[in-house]
């Protein structure tokens, strides 16, 4: 396989493209609302309109607007004459929302002049014009079941780049010159952790993928899996050559089997074209992926969890340093990325280090793509330069609480994070104002909350679900977050008095500064942002306690 | 049955198409996995899946087994199979229902969900009704959260649950249940 055959099976898959695409959203919000018998009666439709040679109907990846689903969308006219012009991409299709199998005929006799009553969306409302798609690219666009659908979008062209024309430390260089952070939350600079594990001595090196989306209210990593699977494969191998390891690992989660199905196919398409495996496009390298499936644990999410459970133990984190970039998997050198950081990769070798770091804040490059839900008009996924105001996000582009509730906060970051208030909506979405904010970037998970939600309550929940996934192994954590759920049990019972909340903060102090990894490190947190923006609820409590 | 037993002689036809010594055949499918995966203890998270999915549940001889054709300590392969929640030891009732405790789930109403059934149907997380027919879970989050609250029957997910439609489901379960019956 060189250059010439890539461009030529993208050409191919071009010149294959029918006038009309109709597509599909088969990812998982919209296949859980029935979106596989949508697209099986969208084939028949226009079977039964005998419009096959015009009309191509495809599954493809998240269209973002989950809330609305199943989504599909219809682009290009259906000509007379036979057609030679391909459809411009950038014209809006149009979108319908809520499909069911039932309403394809009429979707389909659209293009022959016919009326239709489904549901029709908006693609120039705010929720789309605010996005830069960079991960979520090809999402809703390719086919993520052919590779040929990817290579079509310019997908491996940069790997074939990167294998053929650039050293290992050219492309660390181009990545730590484009100021890409890790966004599986903690921000750290990607092109320094590259350079280190490439510094790294051993005569093996791993690569993971760390795609065990635990944070509950997340699910861009899903997305991104389901709708773009090679774009992640390419990454993980740009990556493996830049700090020299031979074999890729990607940890999903057992609850995303349409994910571990589409990664599966992806990595067989791809060995088969010889852009996985040995020799890879007729260079020297040679790279192997094998998918590890989780069995829920949130704590594997930890890199050294997640290490611990590839080599089918417990998954336990262990004290760092070593850092997993000296003493790994096994003892190696290895490199974990989250799958959001590799989905970033492909377009930065393609359009360079300077474009990236032109998008973002001074410290925060490139975009971020978030998960909007719970109590708000649109739900789905958004993908928004760093630095956009959490207003635009929520108000805007999420049409705030339905029903003209009012928005209290934000919660960000997953039980890691905190909850923002409304009052603090001016801020720019980026690693350090988060911080500020005693929240974090956090993988991406964005819950609106309204007027109706009890803090202390969503305290406790957080606090139930650190509780219920601490691994046991050290006792700040197995210990101190029972305590903690005890405590705020309390509270919200309205039977505590002033000392269980000094007690509270105590603890919370205790078991941020003493647990092992992450998870109880971060446990605290939901408790500390709260009770920094809403105190008022916890007294209110204890007072209303005290009465009794 | 040994180590040895599980790793059968290549050559020998009578013995893979034969049945397992167990007389069960699905250690059979079984062995065939741990054979895909060469033998490798690192591989035990994986053929503990395999095992769950052939078995339905990981009873102590299915444990065992696995841990006798790793050469692993039954300590080990036991410790892993509690660690993890997607193991389960105990059998699960012929259907699942299976309700998400996501955050956006929680603010849209699962907690309300799963205390209703309480209620009405005297079941908790965790159970199953007291005819078999319905095991009653809770995931941490399924990631369909713009559906929320989600719940997934018996594999399928839907959406925009409420505690009277996951009461219905539960009751048509064991409707059908009593009509075969």
């Amino acid at each position: 396989m060189d250059l010439a055959e890539l461009l030529e099976i993208a050409k191919k898959e071009r010149a294959s493209e029918k006038p009309v695409q109709v597509r599909c959203c088969m990812a998982a919000g919209c296949l859980s609302a029935n979106s596989e018998a949508v697209k099986k009666s969208l084939d028949a439709a226009v079977t039964d309109a005998g419009l096959e040679e015009q009309v191509q109907v495809t599954g493809v990846g998240c269209m973002r607007l989950c809330c609305q689903g199943p989504l599909v969308e219809v682009k290009g006219e259906v000509k007379q004459s036979s057609v030679d012009k391909p459809v411009a991409e950038e014209t809006l299709g149009t979108l319908y929302e809520k499909v069911v199998p039932e309403d394809a005929p009429s979707i389909i006799g659209t293009l022959t002049g016919g009326e239709t009553t489904v549901q029709k969306g908006d693609l120039a409302q705010p929720f789309f014009t605010y996005q830069m798609p960079i991960v979520l690219e090809n999402s809703g666009k390719v086919d993520p079941e052919r590779i040929q659908s990817y290579i079509a979008a310019k997908g491996y062209q940069g790997l074939y780049h990167v294998l053929r024309e650039k050293t290992p430390a050219d492309v660390i260089d181009t990545i730590t010159r484009s100021g890409l952070r890790g966004r599986g939350g903690a921000g750290y600079p990607t092109g320094v952790k590259w350079a280190t594990v490439a510094k790294a001595k051993g005569d093996r090196k791993f690569v993971i993928c760390n795609a065990d989306e635990g944070d509950p209210g997340a699910f861009m990593d899903r997305s991104i899996l389901e709708s773009d699977p090679h774009r992640v494969l390419e990454g993980m191998a740009i990556a493996a050559y830049a700090v020299g390891a031979n074999q890729g690992y990607i940890y999903v989660r057992a609850e995303y089997p349409t994910a571990i199905n589409r990664l599966q196919i992806a990595i067989r398409q791809a060995q088969r074209l010889g852009i996985l495996g040995t020799q890879i496009f007729d260079s020297r390298f040679d790279f192997k992926v094998d998918i590890r499936i989780g069995a829920g644990a949130y704590v594997c999410g930890e890199e050294t969890a997640l290490m611990a459970s590839i080599e089918g133990k417990r998954g336990m984190p262990e004290p760092r340093p070593p850092y997993p970039a000296e003493s790994g998997l096994w003892g190696y050198p290895t490199l974990i990325n989250n799958v959001e950081t590799y989905a970033n990769i492909s377009p930065i070798i393609r359009k360079g280090a300077e474009w990236f770091a032109s998008i973002g804040t001074e410290k925060s490059k490139g975009t971020k793509v978030f998960a909007l839900a719970g109590q708000i008009t649109n739900t789905g996924l958004i993908e928004v330069p760093m630095g956009t105001p959490l207003e635009l996000i929520v108000e805007t582009m999420g049409g705030g609480v339905p029903n003209g509730g009012i928005v209290k906060a934000v919660q960000t970051g997953g039980p890691s994070g905190g909850c923002i208030p409304a009052s603090a909506f001016n801020s720019p979405v980026d690693y350090e104002s988060l911080a500020q904010l005693g929240s974090m970037m956090g993988s991406g998970g964005m819950i609106v909350m309204d007027q109706t939600t009890n803090m202390v309550d969503v305290a406790r929940f957080f606090m139930e679900f650190c509780m219920d996934e601490s691994c046991g192994k050290c006792i700040p954590c197995r210990v101190g977050t029972v305590q903690l759920h005890h405590l705020l049990t309390k509270i919200s019972e309205g039977k505590a008095s002033m000392t269980d909340l000094a007690l509270l903060e105590e603890l919370c102090e205790t078991v941020k500064f003493t647990s092992l990894c992450g998870l109880g490190q971060s446990a605290p947190n939901p408790v500390f942002s709260t009770l920094r923006y809403f105190k008022e609820e916890y007294l209110a409590l204890i007072k209303q306690g005290a009465k009794v | 049955m040994n180590s040895a037993s599980a790793a059968q002689p290549k050559n020998s036809k009578t013995a893979s198409s034969a049945i397992h010594a167990s007389g069960d055949k699905r250690f059979k499918m079984l062995d065939a996995t741990i054979k895909r995966y060469q033998y490798q203890q690192d591989a035990l998270i994986e053929i503990l899946h395999k095992a769950q999915e052939l078995f339905g549940y990981l009873e102590t001889d299915v444990l065992i087994y696995v841990a006798q054709s790793l050469k692993l300590p039954p300590s080990r392969v036991y410790g892993v199979a509690t660690f993890y929640h997607l193991f389960s030891l105990a059998p699960s009732g012929a259907h699942s229902c299976v309700i998400c405790t996501g955050t956006a789930c929680y603010v849209k109403g699962a907690q309300t969900i799963l205390t209703e059934l309480e209620k009405s149907d005297n079941i908790r997380a965790g159970e199953t009704t007291p005819d078999g027919q319905v095991s009653l879970l809770t995931a941490r989050c399924l990631g369909a959260c713009g559906i929320a609250p989600a719940v997934v029957f018996d594999g399928a997910v839907l959406g925009n649950q409420t505690a009277e439609t996951v009461h219905d489901w539960i009751h048509r379960c064991s409707a059908e249940c009593t009509k075969e019956g």
